[in-house]
């Protein structure tokens, strides 16, 4: 029962900067299955952020075809495009965007602010959930000030977690963070990947790839490598081999 | 998104902005506090006024002589010497709906007490004078009718004229006064009336008959006035037409004529006062309008700081599943939340301000609750007004630029 979250088609993007024309995306073409754990890798500029941003429907095209879920993305409007964010789609960002002065349950609720479906109480009672199961059920009115990074993108991952989206996007989720700290929020993705979460994960660091099942390689807008892991590592294992001083 | 969590939002990011919301919100305070405090004085006149006029008599209805001059015409009629005492009785006769009358005739002079020497007016007038003014007396009584026939030199005094006349006499009752030179005999005092809203002093006056002020000291036989009373303030203006019908029969004017008369209701000088302070309100308005339009300006600008504070927060929003309108809606929100907020505390000040100035300058004030709605209606506007382009700009950003803004 393989289900496609995501199946793109020659995807292509151009920017268009004044006379210059940029060719971030040069015809990608691939399909991601429910479940999987994918991790893109590439060096920087070689479209990974550009490629993302179209998969999380924040970007449109400049040409081939994207589906997501069964859906067209392709002519839908901003906000049938806001629609599909909210309710099949969480984002993860390298640099938290948790808002300021608001707390983890506020910043992770945030999402279903937008899903009127969801009732005042019901979006707190997610928003908590989502809070325990990354592990910051005892920081629940801790603002982003009083979280360490690591937390901080618990945080994230926990707002990108609340609306029960088909599919997690994540932008260098690990960029801003030690290599510990790195592993924890591996060893969590690795945790939700378990229960079934599909998830796309950008990095540039090669050995943070090896948490994934397959791993896909962009240079310069195109595809150079697509590679699946026979032999996926455990985070949390790699975690208990860390010295303990280091802490 | 449902209106709680917007208004949530919104006031969210008010308070952690507070003092700059509250400089914000100045313009709005005072513009509004301003149109309240300045709108309480207008009525606060008007209704002062009214009561002024009202105290004179509100059914009274003057008869001068001469063609309508407009404006509040006072003193004596001039030269014109068309109003006569057979106009007098023949609508004292004919005249249906009027209660009381009397001629009046009047002139300065100066009222002398042995070395005391005090300039007044004598106002010449029959019995029904102190119906139709509304005053009573403090001691003695009015002159009769028989006094009138016979032109006795009797006369009421007010109470400045006691005053200055009388400075160590309690009851001046019996004494004589002389009045440009002739004597007369103090048989009342006037109840004590204060100034009026023109600042007139009402108890400088010499009240004496008709009779005697037009033989004895004006030697004419016109009248300055004739003053009445209608049946009831309703039937006040009924009664000034059935008096114009009378004198213009009376004058033999054609019907291309005009009247070489004034007849008028106390309701018509009202509304000639009630007019210019009405031209007052709206100068006054004008001028809050202005101060509302700055802290409206002050609004925009400050949402304006906020949404390009805010772009990557509005970045984020979108992300998650913001539409356009959710965030256009976000910060209208917030832009009438801070105007309406402004202008509450504006209704206070103001409220404050008519209470100061009630209190410790003394004006007349009246709150129109009017004022209060219609400020509130102009803050909630002047916040979508001025509120609305940079929502709009926020709701139009591109999700991605938004949240890479630095
Ligand atoms: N908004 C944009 N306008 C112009 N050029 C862009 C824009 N976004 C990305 N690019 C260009 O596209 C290429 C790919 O960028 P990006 O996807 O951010 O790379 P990566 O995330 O792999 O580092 C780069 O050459 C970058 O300069
Ligand atoms: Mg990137």
């Amino acid at each position: 029962m393989n289900k496609e979250i995501i199946k793109i088609e020659n995807l292509k993007r151009q920017f268009t900067m004044g006379s210059e024309t940029v060719h971030a995306l040069k015809g990608v073409s691939f399909d991601i299955q429910e479940g999987e754990f994918v991790t893109i890798m590439g060096s920087s500029g070689s479209g990974k952020s550009t490629m993302l941003n179209i998969l999380g429907c924040l970007d449109q095209p400049s040409g081939g075809a994207y589906e997501i879920d069964g859906v067209k993305v392709k002519d839908l409007s901003r906000n049938e495009l806001a629609t599909i964010r909210n309710e099949k789609i969480g984002f993860i960002f390298q640099s938290y965007n948790l808002l300021p002065r608001t707390s983890a349950i506020e910043n992770a609720e945030l999402p279903l602010l937008y899903n009127s479906k969801v009732s005042t109480e019901e979006r707190r009672e997610r928003a908590i959930n989502a809070l325990k199961l990354v592990g910051l059920g005892e920081r629940l009115n801790h603002t982003p000030a009083q979280l360490s990074g690591g937390q901080q993108q618990r945080v994230a991952i926990a707002r990108a977690l609340v609306n029960n989206p088909v599919l997690i996007l994540a932008d260098e989720a690990t960029g801003n963070l030690d290599t510990r700290t790195s592993y924890e929020i591996m060893a969590l993705f690795q945790e939700l990947n378990s229960k079934g979460i599909t998830i796309a994960f950008v990095t540039h660091e090669p050995d943070i790839a090896i948490f994934s099942n397959r791993t896909i390689v962009l240079k310069d807008g195109h595809i150079i490598k697509d590679q699946t892991h026979e032999k996926v590592q455990s985070a949390a294992a790699y975690l208990e081999k860390l010295p303990k001083e280091e802490h | 998104m449902r209106i709680l969590n917007l208004l949530k939002i919104a006031f969210k990011a008010i308070v952690l902005n507070k003092m700059r919301t509250l400089l914000t919100m100045l313009g709005i305070i005072i513009g509004v506090a301003s149109v309240i405090a300045m709108l309480a004085i207008g009525e606060g006149s008007k209704e002062s006024i009214r009561t002024t006029i009202s105290a004179m008599g509100s059914n009274m209805v003057t008869i001068r002589p001469g063609a309508d001059d407009k404006g509040p015409a006072r003193g004596s009629g001039g030269d014109v010497q068309t109003l006569t005492l057979s106009d007098y009785n023949h609508i004292k006769e004919e005249a249906t709906l009027l209660s009381y009358i009397t001629p009046v005739v009047n002139g300065g002079g100066q009222v002398i007490n042995g070395s005391n020497n005090w300039p007044s007016t004598i106002y010449g007038v029959n019995p029904d004078y102190l119906n139709i003014k509304v005053v009573g007396l403090q001691s003695g009584s009015m002159f009769t009718e028989a006094e009138v026939t016979s032109s006795a030199k009797v006369v009421l005094i007010g109470q400045t004229v006691v005053d200055n006349v009388f400075p160590s006499i309690d009851d001046p009752v019996g004494q004589m006064i002389r009045f440009n030179n002739i004597p007369f005999k103090v048989i009342g005092v006037l109840e004590e009336k204060g100034e009026n809203t023109f600042g007139q002093d009402q108890d400088d006056v010499v009240i004496a008959p008709y009779t005697t002020v037009q033989k004895r000291i004006l030697a004419i036989d016109y009248l300055n006035q004739i003053m009445a009373s209608a049946t009831s303030e309703d039937d006040a203006p009924e009664a000034v037409l059935q008096v114009t019908k009378i004198l213009r029969t009376r004058h033999q004017l054609m019907a291309t004529e005009e009247d070489d008369f004034t007849v008028r209701s106390m309701e018509e000088l009202i509304s000639t006062f009630s007019s210019t302070s009405e031209m007052l309100t709206v100068l006054l308005v004008a001028v809050a309008s202005i101060s509302l339009l700055i802290g409206g300006i002050g609004i925009m600008n400050i949402m304006y700081v906020s949404v390009k504070e805010r772009t990557k927060e509005i970045g984020l929003r979108m992300a998650v599943g913001g539409k356009g309108s959710d965030i256009l809606m976000q910060f209208l929100i917030e832009a009438i939340l801070i105007s309406i907020t402004g202008g509450l505390l504006g209704v206070i000040l103001g409220l404050g301000a008519t209470i100061f100035i009630e209190k410790f300058l003394n004006w007349p004030t009246s709150v129109a609750l009017y004022s209060i709605i219609i400020s509130f209606a102009v803050c909630a506007i002047t916040g979508i007004f001025f509120g609305w382009y940079p929502a709009r700009k926020a709701s139009a950003l591109d999700p991605i630029t938004a949240l890479r803004y630095e």
